[in-house]
């Protein structure tokens, strides 16, 4: 499968990571005791998912296998049912990866609004460049508003994006309200009759109160252009983000109720784990990553793969 | 920035104030410390690494049988935070060139924040008599190269670029050189190179032409303060292929814990020599390690305040505020003069976290917000004639009332104010006389006799509550009627 292959690939450094020090570790036939288990939660942590479900994970295995021979298919066994029981968190994180807009919750008549926000630097506008890509492939007509008008020249890095995959842009001039832009963006999808308008947002620092508040904003007037909009809030998480992405995921969480995540940068040896510990705290599901600096390289993210790529060779 | 390590910290030694210390509870706590650095995204080799060293001294019988051992540990811990970050010795300066021009390479991964550091870098220069020019060479990411044209034109740094489709990242670094040698008054040249990852061979390999064609005499990595365990292993990678000088941390003004500042020298070496801290073009300051364990303890940062203060205040201004403190007539005037010098350094929450033993007053104040009062206070002073500013007593009821609308405010704020005003100017006066250590002495008082505690003196930011807004009236009659009958039902009792 594809999509597999390429998780597997993105992850490839995760595994030789963990595999690596890990197979030398889990020997089959020796005994499972503390200084081993102190190694692999040394894996467990570089990997970003936090100590809380490092220790979960670490603490099952030693009640399970602790102080016994290991059976190396029963450890892995163990340690991925752990893994995916933490992700699959409440609710459902299960995206059909046959049907690639199932993330996506898409209005039954008029535009859909996606609503992409994060803080700076994480690819934001690469990322909704990506969507817009991975809509249009599925015959859905994009359009974006290009809402970042703080930082120099972003304007002109979405248009540029825009003219590359030929879809519609509203724009302001720099230093605009976002919202305004957003506003106008909605209208003109709306009247258009465009499937999918997708705001950029600028980046922000999630301790920066009246930026979220600005976020806030730019939500409400969205809704009183297109009632039920933006039926999808993302926020756009840093694959090499560390435990600040909890912060991250609540504080954007509290300003526009978040309904999933792009993990992006995930192509690097960052292994994005932070996303454990979202998923665990929040219940918040991961819904794309992305997976290279290519306009194709967007995936749904499928838990089962992403344990998988992280343990099988 | 650092706050929830600090926290994480400070909550894990204060095993050390609960009892006798033994052994067994130092190590304990200990343990605690690694947990709350691993939480804040120190890499884990450094964490355990850390408390094996504080360990082995925390526990021997020197500490243990010296007069004080709870400050004993918490030096021991602070000792090694500074050393682990750089220690005294460490290196911020860019080593400037005496002639000739000092060439400085940005490198980093994508997003890290390289081309709004190259501004605030070429602004921290200018500000310094430095001149400095800025080159595109980032010819990959749509529009970074209007990025930096806009950001140059800001701070009025000329900036060099080429047309991205007739050149190559490696060209346009050379012939910015040229340009610079030829322009003849340029000192410092920093290259705008593209963010590229750490595994992309391609990329690195780009890099490493750069850095061998036109010999930068300082590499800097930027780095993204909020980077887990990842930080590590980028700074490793970027360090061997070019040697890095020294490590840029940017958005150390989010809520991050910053653990990878302290993993990023303690595995590479390399010293940090900046830090950025907010978004606006002069947010950049000089990394010094002793202070940043200051501020990790929760001990402040007077010595950045101080610093800041200087280059910022108008010192004229200051002088003739202090002559009219002495005289005492301080008036309203000077007041709000004042009180924009102040905010000159930052909001009032990032001031008070920076001297000791205010940082505790800070975090009690994390759901107020100052910057509004003192926005408030600007406006009524600003409401009111030159006559009423040099003597405020004039002020009456019609007046009051005048100010208050005119400032958008409440005449019961304004009398506030006015009453604020006098209780501070009596003090200040006689602050006048006293040397600067009885100063400080004598602000502390205030802090610790509730004068500076943020209930007595600033109002709870409004809250909206879905009642409506509560109606004095009404409230005084219900409390009026409680008590009424509460003095009924002590009545009835007693018979």
């Amino acid at each position: 499968m594809a999509l597999f292959d390429k998780l597997k690939g993105a992850l490839s450094k995760t595994k030789t990571l963990l595999r690596t020090d890990v197979r030398d570790l889990f020997r089959s036939g020796e005994i499972l005791d503390e200084s081993r288990l102190a190694v692999f939660e040394k894996a467990l942590i570089e990997s970003d998912m936090g100590v809380a479900a490092a220790d979960s994970i670490i603490s099952e295995l030693r009640e399970q296998h602790g102080g016994r021979t290991v059976q190396i298919d029963a450890v892995w066994g163990t340690v991925k049912t752990q893994l995916r029981a933490l992700l699959a968190g409440e609710g459902e994180a299960r995206f059909d990866a046959a049907d690639p807009l199932s993330p996506l919750q898409m209005a039954a008549g008029g535009p859909t609004v996606i609503l992409v926000a994060g803080v700076n630097g994480v690819g934001k506008t690469t990322s909704i460049a990506k969507l817009a890509h991975f809509l249009q492939k599925n015959g859905r007509s994009v359009l974006l508003a290009a809402g970042d008008t703080f930082r120099a020249a972003a304007v002109e890095q979405l248009t540029l994006w825009s003219q590359r995959l030929g879809c519609e842009i509203v724009t302001k001039p720099q230093g605009s309200d976002p919202a305004s832009v957003a506003y106008a963006g909605c209208e003109r999808a709306a009247e258009a009759g465009i499937d999918c308008c997708i705001v950029d947002t600028a980046g922000r620092l999630q301790t920066h109160k009246n930026l979220m508040e600005e976020l806030g904003k730019i939500r409400r007037v969205i809704e009183k252009r297109v009632p039920g909009a933006p039926q999808e809030r993302l926020l756009v998480l840093d694959a090499t983000t560390g435990q600040n992405g909890i912060s991250q995921a609540s504080s954007f969480s509290e300003a526009i109720d978040c309904t999933g995540i792009i993990l992006a940068k995930l192509d690097g040896t960052a292994k994005g784990g932070v996303v454990v510990a979202i998923r665990q705290k929040m219940g918040m599901p991961v819904k794309y990553v992305g997976v290279g600096e290519k306009i194709d390289d967007l995936q749904v993210f499928d838990p089962d793969d992403f344990v998988e790529a992280l343990f099988t060779t | 920035m650092f706050e929830g390590i600090s926290q994480g910290i400070r909550g894990a030694l204060s095993f050390i104030d609960r009892g006798r210390l033994t052994e067994g509870n130092i190590r304990e706590g200990l343990r605690q410390v690694r947990q709350a650095l691993l939480e804040a995204d120190v890499h884990y080799d450094v964490a355990t690494a850390f408390i094996t060293r504080v360990t082995e001294q925390a526990v021997g019988d020197r500490v243990l049988k010296s007069l004080r051992p709870s400050e004993h540990i918490i030096g021991i811990v602070y000792q090694e935070l500074a050393l682990l970050m750089g220690g005294p010795a460490n290196d911020s300066s860019l080593h400037l060139k005496r002639d000739g021009v000092t060439v400085v390479m940005m490198c980093g991964l994508q997003g890290s924040g390289k081309t709004t550091t190259c501004g605030k870098l070429a602004h921290m220069l200018r500000s310094r008599g430095v001149a400095p020019m800025l080159v595109a060479a980032d010819l990959q990411r749509p529009a970074a190269i209007e990025q930096l044209k806009i950001l140059g034109q800001q701070i009025g740094v000329p900036v060099y670029s080429e047309d991205p489709a007739q050149s190559s990242p490696v060209r346009v670094c050379r012939n910015a050189l040229k340009e610079a040698k030829k322009a003849g008054d340029i000192r410092v040249l920093i290259l705008d190179t593209a963010g590229r990852l750490h595994v992309d061979d391609a990329l690195m390999r780009e890099l490493i032409e750069i850095d061998n064609r036109c010999q930068p005499d300082q590499a800097l990595l930027v780095c993204d303060a909020m980077t887990g365990q990842d930080a590590v292993n980028s700074a490793r990678a970027f360090n061997e292929a070019l040697e890095l000088d020294g490590v840029i941390l940017t958005k150390l003004d989010g809520d991050t814990r910053g653990g990878a500042a302290l993993s990023v020298k303690a595995v590479t070496g390399v010293p940090i020599k900046f830090v950025g801290v907010g978004e606006q073009i002069d947010k950049l300051q000089e990394f010094h390690p002793e202070r940043m364990a200051d501020r990790i303890l929760g001990m402040g940062d007077i010595r950045t305040l101080v610093e800041d203060a200087q280059r910022k205040f108008d010192e004229d201004e200051m002088r003739r505020a202090q002559e009219q403190l002495e005289k005492g007539e301080f008036t309203l005037d000077d007041f709000q003069k004042q009180m924009r010098q102040i905010k000159k350094l930052g909001s009032m929450g990032e001031i008070m976290k920076m001297i000791p033993g205010l940082g505790a007053v800070a975090e009690k104040m994390a759901d107020m917000n100052p910057d509004q009062d003192l926005r408030q206070i600007d406006g009524m002073i600003g409401s009111m004639t030159a006559e009423e500013r040099r003597n405020p007593r004039i002020i009456d009821r019609s007046r009051r009332n005048r100010i208050a609308q005119g400032s958008g405010t409440d005449p019961a704020d304004v009398h506030k104010l006015l009453k604020d005003f006098d209780a501070m100017s009596g003090m200040m006066q006689k602050m006048a006389g006293m040397n600067m250590r009885q100063r400080m002495q004598a602000v502390k008082g205030m802090a610790e006799g509730g004068m500076l505690d943020p209930g007595a003196q600033l109002r709870k930011e409004k809250q909206r509550s879905k009642r409506g807004p509560m109606d004095v009236v009404k409230v005084r009659e219900d409390r009026k009627k409680k008590r009424k009958e509460a003095k009924k039902q002590r009545k009835k009792n007693r018979r």
